[in-house]
């Protein structure tokens, strides 16, 4: 990459920083909550991204890691008054022991058998939050009606108060940047490149060396407490948890968010997060049943016409937009 | 013991239906070597067509047929036009497709017909002659059906042209081109069977479920654990496999668990069955050569 190119981002992306402080006093505050749910739904479409797109293991089931960090939040918050903030790490850990539990029996499974047993996980856990024996922690059927934290300070701008939405909206920010920071740092070096070498040839990165069985399951692991912590910032966001809103469904939403962002690439997280949100919205108006038609469509129309989703069709035009360097720009990454 | 009877048989009845679905995923996965995400919500969408078949006035049996027939003829023109240009792309592809059409057909299920759930008539009257302390009508009706339809498509697959391609196809494809079978049709063929026998199962288990556009997930995981139970290119595997999980769902059920655990132990049967024996009980082995 040519140094003027990294001075532009760096302006792009204080400009774009700015942007995202100034938005939420400028919009209502149900528009400020739709965006912490995109910021949410980002970090746990990276973390299915790490795992399928990076290192090419299915999961149909990552809906079940979001419930299960979710819980962990809402069950920390409401049982033993830890404070909101200190409930993601807590998450991520407890879903990172989970994604390696999973991961292991996934070590044997490839392809369409990790995908139904993932699938299963993803029918299952609904059920599961249900159980009568642990009831006393989920609330069974009705869930955990949580609150939503106030903003440790008081701040003002365009006549707009900092509410308790805005002020998640700043500390879910904070998460997301630092959660994709922590991605890219991970991705984008030895073992980045070794995961990637696991997807596209397992014997091969066997044969190099690269040790497949403490990568997988390491990468279901991280995969997982990733999605932990968007449950965890999900259930903070949302301020509510409940077994019905984790079914299969959730998890089919992350896939089609992953799909139409594309594979393989940190940003389009950001993309895929922006379309689950916001197309059901739109849809809805339509019918009760629309906006799941729209997804199906929408997932085999992109595997026909655009497989590596809006951010491959971005880099597409970026390379072709652009006088020089046309050709480095188009080869950089898969 | 009267009890422990009673729960086994009406497993032997709910695992006719399971293996009738998994009937159907190993017709898919045999012909194509995947496992078909979809077929549950398949098999709901053709439930439903029966369903406005009988609201029209059809009698029952007719309209069971005409179901089949049309099941068939929605399976092929799936294969023909959504799957076709698939054929040689990656698995993952193959799974997306797949779980976009199973989306697709539950929310389209839910737009035409919508969400309220309906009942769905038997066609084995509760008071017949084989009706037994044990069994009742539709249960052993339905055992009855499995076992026709399995009988059917041996016969179809044993001593058909036809079955005799499609089996040449599934085992060899390159070599089946060669001696003039039109492969890409045969598959085509092959998930028409298997919408059909999916509509068969739905039809089937609408009466004790109740029907409505959620009604197959449960049904298709079982289906699944039967299927990967019996070895997923085995038929008879497959069937022996439905009938375990039903027994085995209910006696689980009834004393051990509790009814309200029951996918989770489907996950668990998935799950092991896959780490400890992924060919199944009457699976081929397979060895592949890096």
């Amino acid at each position: 990459m040519k140094s003027y190119d990294r001075n532009w981002m760096l302006v792009g992306g204080l400009v774009l920083l700015v942007a995202l402080c100034v938005v939420p006093f400028l919009v209502k505050n149900f528009r400020v909550f739709q965006f912490n749910l995109v910021l949410v739904y980002a970090i746990a479409i990276l973390g299915l991204n790490i795992l399928t797109g990076f290192n090419g293991q299915f999961s149909l089931g990552h809906g079940a890691f979001y419930a299960i960090g979710a819980y962990t939040a809402a069950i920390l918050m409401d049982r033993f008054g830890v404070p909101y903030w200190a409930t993601l790490p807590v998450a991520a850990g407890v879903c990172f022991v989970f994604g390696l539990v999973i991961g292991f029996p996934a070590l044997r499974l490839a392809g369409h058998y990790l995908a139904l047993a993932t699938f299963a996980l993803a029918l299952a856990i609904p059920q599961l939050l249900k159980y009568r024996l642990i009831e006393g922690w989920t609330g069974g059927v009705q869930g955990i009606v949580l609150n939503k934290p106030d903003a440790p300070f008081e701040l003002a701008l365009f006549g707009q108060r900092l509410s308790p939405d805005r002020w998640l909206f700043f500390f879910s920010l904070a998460v997301t940047i630092l959660m994709f920071v922590i991605a890219r740092n991970l991705l984008a070096g030895r073992v980045g490149r070794a995961l990637i070498a696991i997807r596209d040839h397992p014997t091969a990165a066997a044969a190099m060396g690269i040790n497949l069985t403490y990568f997988k399951s390491l990468t279901f692991g991280v995969s997982a407490a990733f999605t932990g912590i968007a449950g965890a910032l999900g259930a903070v966001v949302v301020a509510f948890v409940a077994p019905d809103s984790f079914t299969v469904f959730l998890s089919i939403s992350f896939l089609v968010g992953l799909v139409v962002g594309g594979l393989a690439s940190i940003p389009a997280a950001v993309f895929g997060a922006i379309f689950i949100q916001f197309v059901p919205n739109i849809a809805d108006e339509i019918s009760k049943a629309a906006p799941w038609a729209i997804y199906g469509i929408f997932l085999i129309v992109f595997m026909y016409l655009m497989p590596t989703g809006v951010m491959g069709l971005l880099k597409k035009m970026w390379a072709r937009l652009r006088p020089t360097g046309a050709a480095d720009a188009a080869s950089g990454q898969p | 013991m009267e009890g422990f009877l009673h729960q086994v048989f009406s497993g032997l009845a709910t695992g006719g239906i399971y293996a009738s679905v998994a009937l159907a995923l190993v017709m898919i996965y045999q012909a194509t070597h995947h496992l078909n995400f979809a077929q549950g919500e398949l098999a709901m969408f053709c439930t439903f067509i029966a369903w406005a078949l009988l609201q029209a006035g059809w009698p029952y049996w007719a309209a069971f047929f005409a179901t089949i027939c049309a099941s068939f003829i929605l399976g092929l023109l799936i294969q023909r036009i959504l799957l076709r240009p698939f054929e040689k792309a990656p698995v993952l592809t193959n799974v997306i497709v797949f779980i976009g059409l199973l989306v697709i057909f539950n929310s389209l299920a839910g737009w035409i017909f919508d969400y309220t759930i309906k009942p769905f008539p038997s066609p084995f009257p509760k008071d017949a002659w084989y009706v037994t302390e044990y069994f009742s009508g539709h249960e052993i009706g339905s055992v009855g059906v499995t076992l026709c339809v399995l009988l059917v498509l041996y016969a179809f697959f044993r001593f058909t042209p036809m079955g005799l391609a499609m089996r040449g196809a599934a085992q060899n494809p390159d070599s089946a081109r060669l001696v003039g079978i039109r492969v890409s049709w045969m598959l085509a063929v092959g998930w028409g069977l298997a919408a059909a026998i999916g509509s068969v199962a739905g039809m089937m288990v609408a009466p004790i479920v109740f029907l409505d556009p959620n009604m197959m997930s449960g049904i298709l995981l079982y289906g699944f654990a039967a299927a990967l139970l019996g070895g997923i290119d085995n038929p008879w595997g497959a069937v022996l496999g439905g009938f375990i999980v039903g027994v085995l769902e209910n006696l689980l059920g009834a004393y051990v668990i509790g009814t309200e655990l029951k996918l989770t132990v489907a996950l668990v049967l998935i799950v092991g069955v896959l780490t400890l024996k992924p060919s199944g009980l009457f699976g081929k082995v397979v060895v592949t050569r890096v």
